[in-house]
């Protein structure tokens, strides 16, 4: 990353339901090929922030660019430049690993003759030829996940917004799961994930960490562990977050 | 107080194996800890204990009586907080706290002692309907709601999933209050950094124990020396170590790299690899026996499955 490209900025991104600020006036860069992760506590708001970026959700004020679109008039270019999953919603169980890849690369704009290269390449890569008929509901859920992850960029996408992507894998998986996400982002996706498991706060290339609508630090690990004299990103974590007054 | 012989839970007509023949138990007054990821049978454990669901095979006691000939008798001793959220979303706080005690035939007032740490947390918004709270109020909730009838046995399933890191110490140091209220508690969980909160716990994986004993007692079991290493450029060194050492196992672990030192017992290790790695361009190299982690024990468990 010699030439600092951002493909996501914000600036004072704030969104208020009624007197409540989920998301107050928060400003960062995130550049290409980086995987930034995005802490916080529960309630801390995350998911507002991301829904904004995502173009699901209209700020209160603010601005934000994504992938160079911005979040208020180019919502639906946002769309098709990104790629999103979570543990919660990532593939359709009652349709095959072939189906879904074909359904989900249709939905990113991917033409037939892309699909069909793609689709045979992801599942080569993945090891899952033998499974490539199964519904996907029949994969143990380590396999799920790294295949909805593939799905996710499958349309080559600048950026990929993972919220939990490895919440319930073993640690084996987990990961392989990760090494999907360095692989990912050195092919030039930027990456941006949230993640409970604070060892996966040192895989990133840096951090943000929410409290209460704000981001209260933000910076590489070992710059978040250095100012906040913590031997780990649980110490640093713990330090912000109980301070907390919102949420849970 | 919990005892398990040969339980096997089958799904699908046999066909999906959920649990296969697991026998464990629990003493009166112990925080016994059930570690595996999604899909390892956790679940399928609780809901057979809980009376909800019945064995193919083998057999189980809670609290001295049958989970299957004796499940009333179960059904009144023991508190159950499942995984998914499964109070009444339109009810008030208050209002699901009086449903679950008068069920019970008991009154909040009369065990509120139990609860009083927990409930006081939540108790501003009394009026509040569950469905609206968060999601660390919900579990604040669930859990008073599962201890109004005074249970002898607690069994919480996955109460700290998606849950952020200082929320759940919280929920433990609420954990540890009970037992020393003398509750005995079967918690599972698929966060590896709880596990050594607990008195003993299960390594579970498909629906098999793995191993059985104290966090302290799985820890000094792990058969090999485990490293810590760390250097200047973090992926290229994952890279060279699993190139050139690839019967040993190494993995990232937050910032550092673990390295199971297999079949390398006559070697002095931290001076061998420190000359390779100097030779091999990296710059700060750092290696340093560790003791292991209930996550370093899991994974080297799954390792020798697969291999």
């Amino acid at each position: 990353m010699t030439l600092r490209e951002p493909v996501i900025t914000v600036e004072n991104l704030t969104k208020r339901f009624g007197d409540f600020i989920a998301t107050n006036a928060i400003t960062f860069d995130v550049y290409k090929g980086e995987i930034f992760g995005f802490l916080g506590a529960n309630g801390a708001g995350k998911t507002t922030a991301m829904r904004m970026l995502c173009g699901l959700s209209v700020p209160s004020s603010g601005r934000a660019t994504v992938a160079g679109f911005d979040i208020y008039r180019q919502t639906e270019q946002i769309k098709r430049h990104i790629g999103y999953m979570s543990q919660k919603f990532s593939l359709y169980e009652d349709l095959t690993v072939a189906e879904n890849i074909r359904f989900f690369g249709g939905i990113y704009g991917l033409s037939n003759h892309q699909l069909q290269s793609k689709s045979k390449a992801l599942i080569e890569r993945l090891g899952l030829q033998a499974e490539r008929g199964k519904l996907v509901g029949e994969l143990p859920l380590g396999w799920k996940q790294k295949l909805a992850f593939s799905v996710s960029i499958l349309h080559e996408p600048r950026i990929v917004f993972l919220d939990e992507p490895t919440g319930g894998v073993d640690p084996v998986t987990r990961r392989q799961f990760w090494a999907l996400i360095h692989e990912a982002a050195a092919s030039g996706i930027t990456v941006f994930v949230t993640t409970h498991y604070m060892d996966e706060a040192e895989y990133c290339n840096r951090v943000s960490i929410m409290v209460d609508g704000r981001i209260n630090a933000l910076g590489t690990p070992s710059e978040l562990k250095q100012q906040f004299g913590e031997p780990s990103m649980d110490g640093v974590f713990y330090q912000l977050a109980r301070g907390a007054k919102r949420g849970d | 107080m919990v005892s398990l012989k040969n339980i096997t839970k089958t799904y699908n007509h046999g066909t999906v194996k959920a649990v296969d023949d697991v026998s464990f138990s629990v003493e009166k007054g112990e925080l016994f800890g059930l570690i595996g990821p999604d899909g390892a049978g956790k679940s399928s454990i609780f809901r057979m204990l809980a009376t909800l669901l019945i064995p193919d095979k083998g057999s189980a006691t809670v609290a001295g009586h049958d989970i299957v000939n004796d499940y009333k008798l179960i059904r009144s001793k023991v508190g159950y907080m499942p995984g998914r959220f499964s109070l009444y979303p339109d009810l008030s706080i208050e209002e699901n706290l009086d449903f679950f005690a008068t069920v019970f035939n008991t009154t909040v007032k009369e065990n509120y002692h139990l609860i009083e740490d927990i409930y006081v947390q939540i108790a501003p918004f009394h009026k509040r309907r569950a469905g609206r709270l968060s999601g660390g109020m919900k579990q604040k909730l669930a859990l008073c709601c599962a201890l109004i009838h005074k249970p002898t046995v607690l069994f919480l399933d996955e109460p700290t999933t998606g849950v952020d890191p200082v929320s759940r110490r919280e929920f433990w140091e609420m954990l540890k209050r009970l037992r020393q209220q003398g509750i005995t508690i079967l918690v599972s969980t698929p966060y590896m950094d709880e596990a050594s909160l607990c008195d003993r716990i299960a390594l579970i994986q498909h629906g098999r124990i793995l191993s059985i004993d104290t966090p302290q007692g799985i820890a000094a079991a792990y058969p090999n020396s485990l490293y810590a290493v760390k250097a200047t450029d973090m992926p290229r060194l994952i890279h060279v170590l699993s190139t050139y050492y690839p019967h040993m196992h190494s993995y990232l672990f937050g910032e550092v790299i673990h390295l199971d030192a297999r079949g390398m017992g006559g070697y002095n290790l931290p001076d061998e690899l420190t000359q390779f790695l100097t030779a091999e361009g990296f710059a700060d190299i750092e290696v340093k026996p560790i003791a292991p982690t209930i996550e370093d024990c899991f994974i080297n468990m799954l390792v020798r499955h697969d291999t």
